[in-house]
């Protein structure tokens, strides 16, 4: 029973560590933009395509280069796919999103259109790569660890220090550095801060830079965990990280991350212990309880507006 | 004088019809050449075809000491319920086939064995497991067994092969076929091993990637074999996870394996499994084999189970028509005798194994099913044939 629950809590780390990866995506955006970009869950899905695609350039299947041994590819893959989604991210936004904002839309709008684009991508991807799903290869070997009765596996330890790692260094960057100043600044007041001299542009784009890097990098290892790909892989997985954001309080950091890890253990504990088919029930009423008592989110603050 | 040679040919088109007809047996087939699966269309004219070059070149078949030839019509159901329905309409009352063969896809010969039995024309479904086909239609036969005939197969290969005292299930709530196959492996190991001998009935729904809780479960009940029915793209999900939360039993599947991309997906993780089917090409032996070898010099490719279990299907209306007495000539009254052949059809020995119908109840064989081992080089292989008993 507790070596269950002991590996129940691994499996939930593991589960919500996606959760949190891709609620941080959401949560910079919003908290710079006061934008629910709804193509996050896509652009996390189009994360994964592309860590298929770098690795296997770099196994050497298409020939083009030599392959090179697993935990290579990994490395060079993991930057890589990072920045490959992290341009995905930023056309999006060029293409679609800063049009909107220099009209000076209402941000309805750009929600709306946020919402298209990630149907654009999933089935952009659905014409020119087809149904069929493809399989993630295996860079490296499982290998599974029994302490004391409870497996973990090293493809489990990583992702759960990446999603840890990735929190304390998104933190550090919004609090610590000079351009997170900047981005709290532009949330704040959006319109004061481009007259003192800061290029709003610039630190917009680097949020969609960050929190598609991330979206990517949650891709990868979704990939790497789950070795399946189809293209609408991201949409649930996408809305559920946007409501566990929500509950985290949306706009911040450590809001996304906890709401994520939240989520995540409520919906393993519920597998583990009742049947699978009560899990969104129970994991969305506690959820909608927090909101109740707490309406921003268990470490929001409250807003003037929200959508 | 043009008008009364016009007639003339007319006359004699007339007559020689029915004459030409009379020396032919006419099958029809209602199957999906375009639409979303016309592989599988594909695969029924191919072994179509291939059974009429035989037959025909051996002089046709005998019936009552007099010989007659093959003569298939082809009807194109666009892999659509409506289709399927006029396609079985106009085979029946315009081309007045002796009997169809086909739709292959429970979804279209549903409604067409509804048209095929108001209009009492013996029609038989090759490839459906769905109940409803032949349910309470005495002119509808099958060529496969039922899903709910591979739960108790896989709970008594589990049983005999593993060695299996407790068993555990992992299956897809929200699905019809995982649910009533899963459902039905419980009953049928229970049966088998005792009640409470299903020590894991684990579920999720469809679209979970994530089965780490489930399989916790599962990896701590000391299950001695894993049955999870469920479809290629999860499978592979299913095995890999369930090894990296130490379980090392064997894990049985259900003929949901055998589609798709499964080895192209699962890799080396699914190599050694079993999984419970109609027909397995590697390692076929006998008759089995001969077809096998014939249909791949043929068409360049290994027969899948469609077009094995569409050649046993016109095989087993053909062995109907040769035991139904001597063909009249009344469309009525000769389909009858077909039904009450097909019916009366006993230990028919097919490629996809042999086959009986009930004299009651519903026309679905009772046949073997067979267990494919996934070998080291990821082919479906032929392990064993378990039948019911």
């Amino acid at each position: 029973m507790l070596q269950s629950f002991i590996q129940n809590i691994f499996n939930a780390l593991q589960w919500g560590s996606f959760y949190s990866l891709i609620a941080l995506g959401y949560c910079l955006v919003y908290g710079v933009l006061l934008l629910i970009n709804f193509a996050h869950g896509d652009i996390f899905m189009v994360g994964a395509y592309i860590a298929f695609y770098v690795c296997m350039l770099f196994l050497g299947k298409f020939g083009i280069i030599p392959g090179m041994p697993g935990w290579l590819v990994l490395a060079l893959a993991v930057p890589l796919t990072m920045m490959l989604t992290a341009v995905v991210g930023v056309t999006l936004e060029r293409v679609a999103y800063r049009p909107l904002r220099r009209k000076g839309v209402n941000r309805l709008y750009v929600v709306i259109t946020a919402l298209m684009c990630g149907l654009i991508l999933e089935h952009a991807n659905l014409a020119l790569l087809g149904a069929s799903r493809r399989s993630f290869p295996t860079l490296i070997p499982t290998t599974v660890y029994n302490i004391a009765g409870v497996n973990i596996t090293n493809v489990k330890m990583g992702v759960i220090l990446v999603a840890i790692l990735a929190f304390f260094f998104l933190r550090f960057v919004v609090v610590k550095t000079k351009i997170g100043m900047a981005m709290r600044a532009i949330s704040y007041d959006r319109f004061a801060v481009p007259l003192m001299g800061i290029p709003a542009d610039s630190v917009i784009v680097f949020t969609f830079v960050l929190g598609s890097g991330f979206a990517g990098l949650a891709g990868l290892l979704f990939a790497v965990t789950y070795p399946v790909l189809d293209p609408y892989m991201g949409a649930l997985i996408g809305w559920k990280a946007f409501i566990a954001a929500v509950v985290g309080g949306i706009g911040s950091i450590r809001g996304a991350f906890a709401g994520g890890f939240l989520l995540g253990f409520v919906e393993i504990m519920v597998v583990a212990f009742f049947p699978s088919t009560l899990r969104d029930l129970i994991a969305f009423t506690i959820l909608l309880l927090i909101l109740s008592v707490k309406p921003t989110g268990l470490f929001g603050v409250a807003r003037r507006t929200k959508i | 004088m043009k008008k009364s040679l016009l007639g003339a040919l007319a006359l004699v088109l007339l007559t020689a019809l029915p004459a030409f007809a009379a020396d032919s047996i006419k099958l029809g087939f209602n199957i999906p050449m375009t639409g979303d699966i016309p592989d599988v269309g594909e695969s029924s004219k191919n072994s179509a075809e291939m059974l009429k070059k035989k037959i025909n070149d051996a002089g046709g078949i005998d019936i009552g000491g007099k010989k007659y030839t093959l003569d298939f019509v082809y009807e194109d159901n666009e892999s659509k319920a409506e289709s399927a329905l006029s396609a079985a309409r106009k085979l029946i009352t315009q081309d007045k086939v002796l009997g169809i063969i086909g739709p292959q896809s429970s979804k279209q010969a549903v409604p067409a064995g509804e048209a095929a039995n108001e209009l009492k024309a013996p029609m038989i479904s090759p490839w459906s497991t769905n109940p409803n086909t032949t349910k309470g239609r005495p002119f509808v036969f099958r060529g496969c067994f039922l899903d709910t005939f591979q739960g108790p197969v896989a709970a008594k290969f589990g049983t005999e092969e593993f060695g299996a005292k407790k068993a555990a299930v992992l299956y897809d709530i929200a699905s019809d076929y995982p649910k009533g196959l899963s459902e039905d492996f419980k009953a049928a190991f229970e049966k088998i091993n005792g009640p409470g001998s299903v020590v894991a009935f684990e579920t999720f729904t469809t679209k979970d990637v994530d089965f780490s809780a489930q399989l916790t479960n599962i990896a701590k009940s000391g299950a001695d074999v894993l049955f999870t029915p469920q479809y290629y793209n999860e499978v592979p999900l299913i095995v890999k996870q369930a090894k990296s939360m130490g379980f090392n039993k064997p894990v049985l599947g259900s003929d949901s394996w055998g589609s798709g991309d499964l080895m192209g997906l699962c890799g080396d993780d699914c190599k050694g499994l079993f999984f419970v089917t109609h027909y397995a090409a590697a390692g076929a032996k006998g008759k089995t084999k001969e077809f096998i070898d014939e249909y791949t010099k043929l068409y360049n490719k290994t027969p899948d189970d469609v077009a094995a279990l569409t050649w046993d299907s016109i095989n087993l209306m053909l062995d109907g028509v040769k035991r139904m007495g001597p063909i009249t000539g009344d469309m009525e009254k000769d389909r009858d005798a077909l039904r009450a052949a097909m019916t009366a059809t006993k230990d028919f020995d097919g490629i996809t194994g042999q086959m009986s119908f009930n004299p009651e109840g519903d026309h679905d064989p009772v046949k073997c099913a067979v267990v494919v081992k996934i070998d080291d080089e990821g082919k479906f292989g032929f392990y064993k044939s378990v039948c019911p008993n």
